[in-house]
């Protein structure tokens, strides 16, 4: 089985957000950056189906120079094979989305696993948006797989319960949480994955298909009303809520 | 800017409630840009389209064919994409629930068009649509636009307020049979699993979560009591769901699910940046937690310091009594 892990690098999640000078982005200042956690359930899915079918799985990120990072992370749990295309500064999904398409065309993966999200833009949308590139079928936001004989069966979380869906290979698949316990990296393969190569490609570029504005940090305007523990704290907060929020 | 196509979602006799809050969103646009709106469904009955004449909309495609008889993500988008070139429309709205975010990007793939997700705001400036999202799980927002002659936008389920018209519109079906082959159903909906008898954090109004400081699951009463007297949900987070103490379907955050309820009461949770980016778009959040310094006291309206065990019974009592 031939199959495609895509990883985006982002701030670890406990990172402190600062706006950056320009007002667009995010003060990149002593930011530590990680595998994107949603993508750690994708390639840990992809190793265990290799493990299983045998095959090969390829890791690929579109991201800066030092993206060799993560890539070098998925390396040490297991990857055959990692592949970054080269992106100083900001690029929007359709950017990823077609180098990714592009790469994917001279593999033919049978499978292409994604992370549900990219915790720094949370798109939303590269599952959907690589599926259409390629003309693949995808299923979005999976947490139980089942391929067998080129069916896939997912299990997909939706409002008020899961969905079953069915699909053949090729195709793409975003993991969330409960699909697996993704794999520490040990010692010993994190010091290989040091001197394994990285397959390094330079960009094809596209037309910004959005453009940012702005950036602004909004939790900071909400101030609250905050109360004792007394009989009548409880009493003032159910009258807040009743005539201030008029919720109750 | 030529039209609004807004994509509906029915639900027994009739719509989501997202579907009528995307049609709101869209009225609002459609004044201020002075254009029409219309709907687009699957196989939705004549009581469900009727139901969206309360909102305002008054024209809706149907689209029906053999092969959507099972719900086909591919599919849908090939339908929502041949049914806004036939209309015209080049403003596509979806609700940013689990259909709407797996089917606007193939959409917006198929048209080339820009696509912002999870939205929470939707202006016009200078007679372009601004969108507001949240990033970096929510720690950080940004104002966005897309470049291209199709927009396509998400809305983020509960925080666009569904309104209805004073003047109700008669709802003009369109029939609609789109071109599909078998290569656009190559995926389908199989099965559904409901959770049954219970209300999901997705879909409630109110949603009272409880965190390690609840103990135990044998304590879940006190949350379990507090959200059914408001008609709520239970959630929990992350802590909670590890500990094994209730399902992962209610574990509000980063790797559970974003919700945007009128009321959130967090009871007993420290407010990590992973939680928060579950819930920090609520409408009200109140919190009960023993530590003064507790990081969900910075993001909420309301918040009372103190034991949970003591504060969850009385609160319950007399909010009974109101
Ligand atoms: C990649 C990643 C993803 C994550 N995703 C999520 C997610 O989706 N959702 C999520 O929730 N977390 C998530 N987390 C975990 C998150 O960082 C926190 O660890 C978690 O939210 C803590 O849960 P908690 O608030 O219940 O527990 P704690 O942080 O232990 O807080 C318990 C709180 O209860 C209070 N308390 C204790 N006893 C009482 C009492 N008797 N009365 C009142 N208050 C009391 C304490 O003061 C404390 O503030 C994620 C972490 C990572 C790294
Ligand atoms: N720059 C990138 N390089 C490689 N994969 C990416 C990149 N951005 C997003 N992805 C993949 O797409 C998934 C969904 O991201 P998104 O649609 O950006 O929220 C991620 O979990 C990754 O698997």
């Amino acid at each position: 089985m031939i199959i495609l892990v895509c990883i985006s690098r982002v701030p670890d999640t406990a990172t402190r957000v600062i706006v950056g000078q320009e007002g667009k982005t995010i003060d990149t200042q002593g930011v530590k950056y990680v595998m994107n956690p949603y993508d750690e359930f994708g390639l840990e899915e992809g190793l265990r189906l290799k493990e299983k079918n045998g095959g090969m799985v390829t890791a690929i990120t579109v991201g800066p120079e030092a993206s060799t990072d993560v890539l070098r992370t998925a390396l040490a749990m297991g990857a055959d094979k990692a592949v970054l295309i080269k992106s100083e500064g900001t690029h929007d999904s359709w950017f990823v989305g077609k180098n990714i398409a592009k790469y994917t065309k001279e593999i033919n993966p049978d499978l292409i696993l994604l992370g549900r999200q990219s915790v720094d833009y949370d798109s939303f949308q590269m599952p959907s948006l690589l599926g259409e590139l390629l003309g693949m079928p995808s299923i979005s936001v999976v947490s139980k797989l089942e391929i067998t004989d080129g069916k896939v069966k997912a299990e997909r979380d939706i409002e008020g319960g899961k969905e079953i869906v069915e699909t053949t290979l090729p195709c793409l698949i975003s993991c969330q949480k409960g699909i697996n316990e993704p794999r520490y990296p040990k010692l010993p393969d994190i010091m290989k994955a040091k001197s394994k190569p990285i397959d390094m490609r330079e960009p094809v570029m596209t037309e910004p298909m959005i453009t940012v504005l702005d950036m602004s940090l909004p939790l900071k305007s909400r101030v609250g009303k905050i109360l004792g523990d007394t009989e009548a704290d409880v009493d003032e907060l159910v009258r807040l809520l009743h005539e201030e929020a008029k919720i109750i | 800017m030529n039209k609004i196509l807004v994509f509906l979602e029915g639900k027994d006799s009739t719509l989501k409630r997202t579907s009528y809050e995307t049609i709101s969103a869209a009225r609002d646009l459609a004044a201020k840009l002075n254009i029409p709106y219309t709907g687009v469904i699957i196989n939705g009955s004549e009581e469900q389209i009727k139901s969206a004449g309360d909102y305002g909309l008054a024209d809706v495609i149907n689209a029906r064919h053999a092969l959507l008889e099972k719900y086909s993500s591919t599919a849908a988008a090939a339908v929502v994409h041949q049914a806004a070139k036939a209309e015209n429309a080049d403003i596509l709205l979806f609700s940013s629930n689990a259909k709407g975010y797996e089917l606007a990007p193939r959409v917006a793939a198929k048209s080339e068009a820009g696509y912002i997700a999870d939205c929470v705001g939707l202006d016009i400036q200078d007679g372009s649509i601004i969108a507001k999202k949240p990033v970096y799980a929510g720690k950080a927002q940004i104002r966005v636009k897309a470049n291209t002659n199709v927009r396509v936008f998400s809305l983020r389920p509960n925080v666009f307020t569904a309104t209805k018209t004073e003047n109700p519109a008669t709802v003009n079906i369109k029939e609609f049979e789109p071109v599909l082959t078998g290569a656009d159903a190559k995926v389908a909906v199989t099965s559904l699993i409901k959770n049954e008898g219970k209300l999901d954090v997705l879909e409630a109004d109110i949603v009272v979560s409880g965190g390690r400081g609840i103990k135990g699951p044998e304590n879940y009463n006190l949350i379990e009591s507090l959200a059914s007297l408001l008609g709520g949900a239970v959630g929990a987070s992350r802590a909670v769901v590890d500990a094994g103490w209730r399902p992962q379907s209610e574990q509000v955050g980063q790797t559970g699910k974003t919700v945007s309820p009128t009321m959130y009461i967090a009871c007993g949770i420290s407010g990590a940046v992973q939680h928060l980016a579950g819930m920090s778009t609520s409408k009200t959040i109140v919190a009960i937690n023993k530590d003064k310094d507790a990081p969900i006291f910075k993001v909420c309206d309301y918040g009372i310091v103190g034991d949970l065990f003591q504060i969850l019974p009385m609160l319950t009592d007399k909010i009974g009594k109101v």
